[in-house]
């Protein structure tokens, strides 16, 4: 019997008392909390920015799915159709609606005399604003001669006035009695306080801080030196003279120009742009005309800021005066987008919608699945369960896993050279699609199937093999079925992938700006991740919210498709 | 000897002599794992109707011998069996022998229970409708009543015969997967330690079974209990290092040992 703690050796003892193994332990308890520290950081900073991103696209999707229309009564004139023709749609289709929807917009807003005022009101319209006055005459002709009370689609940079990207607008009363001089045109209104001081004073500061930059600049040339140079200085002087001379002289009258916060009043009904203004008077342009020319009260008339200046936003202080007045009427409505989800692509942001892009993508990702499936698994269960383990087994093995990892504009690239230039096959058509992405998903699906094969116990394969069924009976009657949840995951994963892939369709022509929606595999046609790219590239504001719009509709998808993965994963899952 | 006394009382008669009709018969057997030389020149009678226990240490070759019978070793890519193994005069190994047509031949009864994730009813009626045994719906279920009542196990499941297998206790399935081995009808029944996973209680159960059933199947159990060994089998070989070192009647085997090495492993001085 020999003893580790003999009488002759070191005593090699337990030691849990002494300052060394405190410390030991002291160490062990801080490595602990270290690298618990350092998993909670990493989960915090990743919880941080799939939060943040999640939150930006909300907040920017969300709007895409309203738009803004008027409600208004809209006159059709018996003439509008010739009775004979009504019966046949394609007539009523052809019909001219763009007086019908004018006279409308033009009663809503009476008075407008300018060709440029028409002009501006007609424009806050969209170009698709009568499609449904056209769906519902089409589907009742004998609304022909009526007036009938549908939504005009606002255009999209009315539309984003309303969604808040305009100007935010401060009243205040007037305070003394104002005279307008006129009830349309140029009109200069008096008024019996210096009800405009404030605004001239805002004025005055700003061309002294105009003053003050220039001055700096003339002195940050004059350091340079030189005779080339003189004449600018020379210049700039000049403008800081004139610019200080209006500080200084009160009575002077003020100009407003674009880049300072525009000033209207508000008046007898009408509303009038000014230009120029002084303590006690201004003069501008009526934008909406006055009922009359007569004196208002102190209290009944109104100073209008629109505190964003007129050059620095989408819409001008006119269309601000349309859009407000017909919001006040209560024409302007709030309604669910249902264009963005039943149609094409379209240059007008207003008009275009993900239908195209969303069959497109399910009809690649039928001809992937299609194809994927059951090409993928035969595959995993050939090399899994059949193959003889040798070198080219391996070889194909490896080089299975190193495709899962070749970049996917490879893939397009692949698919450009084979399927379009040698088989010819249609540019921009799903079918093409579908194989670039069938290529780029069967590694993924290949090797969660095998994963899923190789996880099946070999004790049920045994089993089968022991009452008595072949190697194939026991591989396809126990060993596939019970991997087949493992292989359906894997196989949604791969379709989530295929469906959020955008590079190698840009390659064979899925880019292309389509607006027919795709009825068939060989249709031109793009898909939702393509559409995103395609509209965040173009300069339209209301296209962000668009793009924002469809990330959002691609996230959920692919939410369901991954929810669904983990649904089956959960109800299949098997203890042995 | 305490034990061997013990073991002695507890073992059984044998059914009959047992070179008289020799169900399986193993002359000159090599087994090679890759370079492993695993079994070495195993000669071995096996009587029908009767169970034949293999004993030994770990390691020493007797599962692989075992698994020879059903050639089943054919699954593992780098196993070699030389020599010859017949059943019923039939050599197994003839090329021209379908291996499946064995197997149904040769059932086999695995350490854990691993009954198919699928219901007690399929589970026994797998075999039979894979080798076209039943004739009908009727048959069928006839064939799963009759193995399940065979393996003792029917009174506890007739009622339940929809629910999965795997619902079922350790020893529950441990006979679920002897009803599903002798529902194809086998000659042999070969089981690897089958009560390795069951608790003792379980254990019992599965012992009278394999009683019963040797009245009817000629049985070959692979065990590390020897007391098991003692009290389920007529006949027991003992395997040391890929040898067969002594092979003879339990009674004798347990209270007078030819071969020293038995002596040794039987009392419980190695092993």
């Amino acid at each position: 019997m020999t003893d580790i703690a003999g009488t002759d050796g070191p005593a090699f003892r337990l030691d849990m008392t002494s300052d060394a193994a405190k410390r030991r332990i002291r160490k062990r308890y801080a490595a602990e909390a270290r690298f618990k520290a350092y998993g909670l950081a990493a989960l915090a900073v990743t919880t941080l920015f799939v939060a943040a991103l999640v939150f930006d696209i909300i907040r920017n999707g969300i709007p895409a799915f309203t738009q803004h229309s008027l409600m208004m009564d809209v006159a059709v004139p018996a003439d509008f159709v010739p009775a004979d023709k009504r019966s046949n749609p394609v007539a009523i289709r052809s019909a001219d609606y763009f007086p019908v929807t004018r006279d409308a917009l033009k009663a809503a807003i009476p008075g407008i005399q300018s060709r440029q005022g028409e002009r501006t009101l007609v424009r806050l319209l969209s170009s698709g604003a009568a499609d449904e006055l056209r769906d519902r005459l089409v589907a009742d002709p004998g609304l022909i001669g009526k007036t009938v009370r549908v939504p005009l689609l606002l255009s999209d940079d009315a539309d984003l006035y309303f969604k808040g990207s305009g100007t935010p607008i401060i009243k205040r009363n007037g305070v003394g009695t104002a005279t307008p001089s006129g009830t349309t045109g140029e009109i200069t209104i008096l008024t019996s306080s210096n009800d405009f001081a404030a605004e001239v004073v805002a004025i005055k500061q700003a061309a002294k801080a105009k003053a003050d930059t220039l001055a700096i600049e003339a002195a940050r040339l004059a350091t340079f030196g030189g005779q080339s140079l003189a004449p600018r200085i020379a210049e700039i002087n000049a403008e800081i003279a004139e610019l200080r001379a209006r500080v200084d002289s009160p009575k002077v009258e003020e100009v407003l120009d674009g880049k300072l916060p525009s000033k209207l009043v508000e008046i007898n009904g009408g509303l009038v742009k000014l230009t120029r203004l002084t303590d006690i008077s201004v003069a501008g342009e009526v934008l909406l005309p006055l009922t009359s020319a007569a004196e208002a009260k102190p209290g009944n008339w109104r100073v209008v800021t629109y505190a964003t200046p007129e050059s620095n936003r989408k819409v001008s202080d006119l269309e601000i005066g349309y859009l407000e007045r017909l919001r006040e009427k209560g024409f302007v409505e709030n309604r669910f987008n249902t264009r963005f989800f039943t149609a094409g692509d379209s240059r007008e942001p207003e008009l275009a919608g993900i239908r195209g892009a969303l069959i497109g993508s399910l009809l690649t990702l039928a001809v992937t699945l299609v194809l994927c499936v059951p090409i993928g698994v035969l595959a995993a269960v050939y090399l899994e369960e059949f193959a003889a383990k040798n070198r080219l087994t391996d070889i194909i093995e490896v080089n299975i896993n190193n495709l899962a990892a070749v970049p996917s504009i490879v893939f397009g690239l692949l698919g450009l050279a084979v399927f379009l230039n040698f088989f010819n096959f249609p540019r921009s058509a799903p079918l093409v699609g579908g194989l670039v992405l069938a290529l780029l998903v069967l590694p993924t699906i290949i090797i969660a199937a095998r994963a899923a094969l190789k996880a099946v116990p070999p004790s049920i394969k045994e089993a089968a093999l022991g009452v008595g069924a072949s190697h194939q009976q026991a591989v396809f009657h126990h060993v596939l079925p019970l991997a087949m949840p493992g292989i359906m995951t894997g196989t949604i994963i791969g379709m989530a992938h295929a469906l959020g892939e955008t590079a190698p369709l840009l390659m064979i022509g899925m880019v292309a700006f389509i607006v027919d929606v795709p009825g068939a595999l060989t249709d031109a046609a793009t898909v939702l991740p393509v559409q995103i790219y395609l509209w965040s590239d173009l300069p339209e504001q209301a296209f962000k919210l668009k793009t924002a719009g469809a990330i959002m509709v691609l996230l959920g998808f692919l939410f369901l498709m991954n929810g669904a993965a983990i649904y089956l994963r959960k109800k299949f899952e098997r203890r042995w | 000897m305490d034990m061997s006394q013990q073991t002695m009382t507890a073992a059984r008669p044998a059914t009959g002599p047992a070179s008289v009709t020799a169900k399986v018969v193993a002359r000159d057997v090599n087994v090679h794992y890759g370079e492993k030389h695993a079994l070495k020149d195993v000669n071995i009678d096996i009587p029908d109707k009767g169970v034949t226990a293999f004993i030994g240490p770990s390691g020493c070759g007797k599962s692989t011998f075992l698994r020879c019978i059903n050639r089943m070793n054919d699954t593992i890519p780098v196993c070699r069996v030389t020599g010859k193994i017949t059943i019923d005069n039939q050599d197994i190994y003839d090329p021209a022998l379908d291996v499946v047509q064995l197997r149904a031949r040769v059932g086999m009864v695995f350490q854990k229970p691993n009954p198919f994730p699928k219901s007690i009813y399929e589970n026994v009626a797998y075999g039979p409708r894979l080798h076209g045994i039943a004739r009908s719906k009727a048959d069928l279920d006839q064939i799963v009543e009759m193995s399940l009542k065979r393996a003792s196990i029917w009174d506890e499941v007739k009622n339940r015969l929809q629910e999965s297998g795997t619902a079922l206790s350790g020893g529950q399935q441990q006979r679920l997967c002897i009803a599903r081995a002798i529902a194809v009808s086998p000659d042999v029944i070969l089981m690897d330690e089958p009560c390795s996973a069951l608790d003792p209680i379980a254990t019992a159960k599965i012992e009278e079974l394999i009683d019963e059933l040797a009245k009817n199947f000629c049985i070959i159990i692979v065990t590390h209990s020897m007391q098991q060994a003692a009290r389920v089998s007529q006949r027991t070989a003992f395997f040391h290092l890929g040898l067969l070192l002594e092979e003879g009647e339990t009674n004798q085997m347990f209270t007078n040992p030819k071969h020293e090495k038995t002596q040794a492993y039987i009392t419980g001085r190695f092993g």
